[in-house]
């Protein structure tokens, strides 16, 4: 419990730190932001007006006491480009990228666990060092370059799923695979090196002395123990999500939260882009504080100082 | 086994980067075709004796821009990893060596920088300064790219700090720059090259991510990224645009995770 209360406490600067970061971010912008979100071509008095719209003639001091005051009432400003609120922009794109995360999670638990006990079980034959290869490459592969190369074979050649935006699971599972390339990968090793130590336990010595069958050994009772040290690598994997999709949506036309910064940083529409950022940003803090927990609750070997 | 297999993986590793790095060096003798020449007539063309990896949409020999994109991706990834690390070694010493406040301080900094989503940070910083230049580029990637150095390191000076040799040089009465210099530092060379690795790996994929997105070097230099990028849009008509550079990005990447893994294996007992 105290654990929980101290882990809880750390997070309260992390959260500080983000917002803060994440409005001093459109401040960074070099010149006059106004000047860059209109364009040169606007009047005086259009530039004029925007500027108190959005209160960047107000001091700094109070420019952030106000960003602080808006958060907590949930109020992340107006999208430039379309005018409505931020917040309700975000919302409308999270089913969208949360389906994605959900998927690719989906494959790389099916493909990497099951591999991994596969090359735990066979260790230094053929069989292991070719997924061992396979994997090295699946961790190497830019995910710009194994989706374009998905969408030509299975989409333009073979046309069994379609080339890009959201709808049925047929187009889920192009952006998914191509997302979860480098996770089945880490799955993989991890699920290996944690079998290959669960294996020498006694306990399992002693089942397959029951005379339980193969499949029972190993994918119940070894893989279960296997898998908590995978826990925390769940973690780092949604974490590697949450910003993977900004790449993987645009090629996919997906129109989740990652599409939506892209098209805002492309629009210089600023305001959207900080709601972004604080979003992913603030989820992501979330994850990994979830990940320490569920790690400490389901090994109790691991102390955190 | 364990050492032959890292050995293995080592000379791997370093095989492709070698290659790589030598169609950099003389990326000029190896192609009489200029990478930012734009040939109208000659679009689309697939890959032969003429052009051994076809042209893209604006004429331009692809093999051209990817052994020159190869000097681009290099050039920015080694800068960015020896820059890091220095600060990263500087600052990571101070952490461990000095302990208390000053430990506390570069520790939370460091923790703040691990709060984002890495390539997040990255992405919206390159946004927002409308970086224009390698020097912007490099600049951002060292912004959050030093921290991963300092945290290795300030974990490895608790740990060396109170081995028996550094203690004995202490009661000998060495100051603390010779304690560190002489007797520390040798020791982090192991470490710091697995992760200086890894780094190259990751530089030179965020690199190429931010010029696929447009965000990265300026668009008249050739990158592999951009290329990518470009022939994404033509798929269907031409897919070797797109095939060739994210190949050549495969092989540089593998080799220095190979590497990384090899060095790992072979220099650090623990794993």
């Amino acid at each position: 419990m105290s654990f929980l209360i101290k882990r809880l406490l750390s997070t309260i600067p992390v959260i500080a730190g983000v917002v803060t970061i994440s409005f001093f971010l459109i401040h960074m912008i070099p010149g006059d932001p106004i000047d860059i979100m209109l364009g040169d071509n606007a009047s005086m008095s259009d530039k004029e007006s925007l500027r108190t719209e959005l209160g960047l003639d107000r001091p700094i001091g109070v420019q952030f006491k106000s960003y602080l005051v808006d958060l907590s009432r949930w109020n992340l400003g107006r999208s430039l480009q379309t005018q409505r609120p931020v917040l309700l922009e975000i919302k409308e794109r999270i089913p969208a990228t949360l389906e994605l995360t959900l998927a690719t999670l989906f494959f790389s638990l099916i493909i990497g666990i099951p591999l991994g006990v596969i090359a735990a079980l066979k260790k230094d034959s053929k069989v292991d060092h070719g997924l061992l290869i396979a994997g090295m490459i699946g961790l190497s592969m830019p995910a710009f370059w194994l989706g374009p190369l998905l969408i030509w074979l299975f989409a333009l050649q073979l046309d069994v799923f379609p080339v890009s935006e959201r709808g049925t699971i047929g187009h889920v599972i192009l952006p998914a695979l191509t997302l979860s390339s480098g996770i089945i990968a880490i799955l993989l090793r991890m699920t290996r090196t944690s079998m290959l130590d669960v294996i020498r336990e006694d306990y399992i010595r002693v089942v397959k002395a029951k005379g339980v069958g193969f499949f029972k050994i190993y994918f119940v009772h070894a893989l279960i123990n296997a898998i908590f040290p995978l826990l925390t690598i769940i973690g780092l994997i949604l974490g590697a999500l949450l910003t993977g999709t900004v790449i993987i949506e645009t090629i996919f036309d997906w129109p989740g939260i990652g599409t939506l910064l892209f098209e805002a940083i492309q629009q210089r529409d600023y305001p959207t882009v900080q709601g972004c950022v604080l979003v992913i940003s603030l989820v992501y803090v979330l994850v990994n504080f979830v990940t320490d927990l569920s790690y400490k609750v389901f090994n109790p070997k691991v102390s955190f100082e | 086994m364990k050492k032959g297999k890292g050995r293995f993986l080592t000379m791997t590793g370093g095989g492709f980067i070698g290659f790589v790095l030598l169609v950099a060096i003389f990326a000029p003798l190896l192609t009489s075709y200029d990478p930012t020449a734009m040939t109208l007539q000659d679009r689309f063309l697939l890959p032969s004796f003429a052009h051994l990896m076809g042209t893209d949409q604006n004429g331009v020999d692809i093999f051209a821009q990817i052994v020159f994109g190869a000097r681009v991706s290099l050039l920015i990834a080694m800068s960015v990893v020896t820059v890091s690390l220095c600060i990263g070694l500087l600052v990571g010493s101070l952490a461990g060596y000095c302990g208390g406040w000053v430990d506390l301080i570069i520790m939370r900094i460091i923790d703040m920088i691990y709060a984002f989503p890495g390539f997040l940070l990255i992405l919206t910083i390159a946004a927002v300064m409308q970086s224009a230049s390698v020097g912007h580029l490099i600049f951002i990637l060292c912004l959050t790219g030093w921290a991963s150095y300092a945290r290795l390191i300030r974990g490895e000076i608790l740990h060396l700090k109170n081995k028996d040799y550094v203690l004995s040089a202490d009661a000998l009465g060495a100051s603390h720059i010779r304690k560190l210099v002489l007797y520390i530092w040798p020791n982090l060379v192991g470490p710091v090259m697995i992760q200086a690795s890894f780094g190259m790996a990751v530089t030179i994929i965020t690199e190429s991510s931010l010029s696929f997105l447009g965000l990265g070097v300026p668009p008249s230099t050739p990158t592999w990224g951009s290329l990518l990028s470009a022939g994404r849009n033509f798929l269907l008509e031409a897919p070797h645009i797109s095939f060739f550079p994210g190949l050549a990005l495969l092989v540089v990447v593998l080799g220095f995770n190979l590497l990384g893994d090899g060095l790992r294996d072979q220099l650090d007992p623990k794993s």
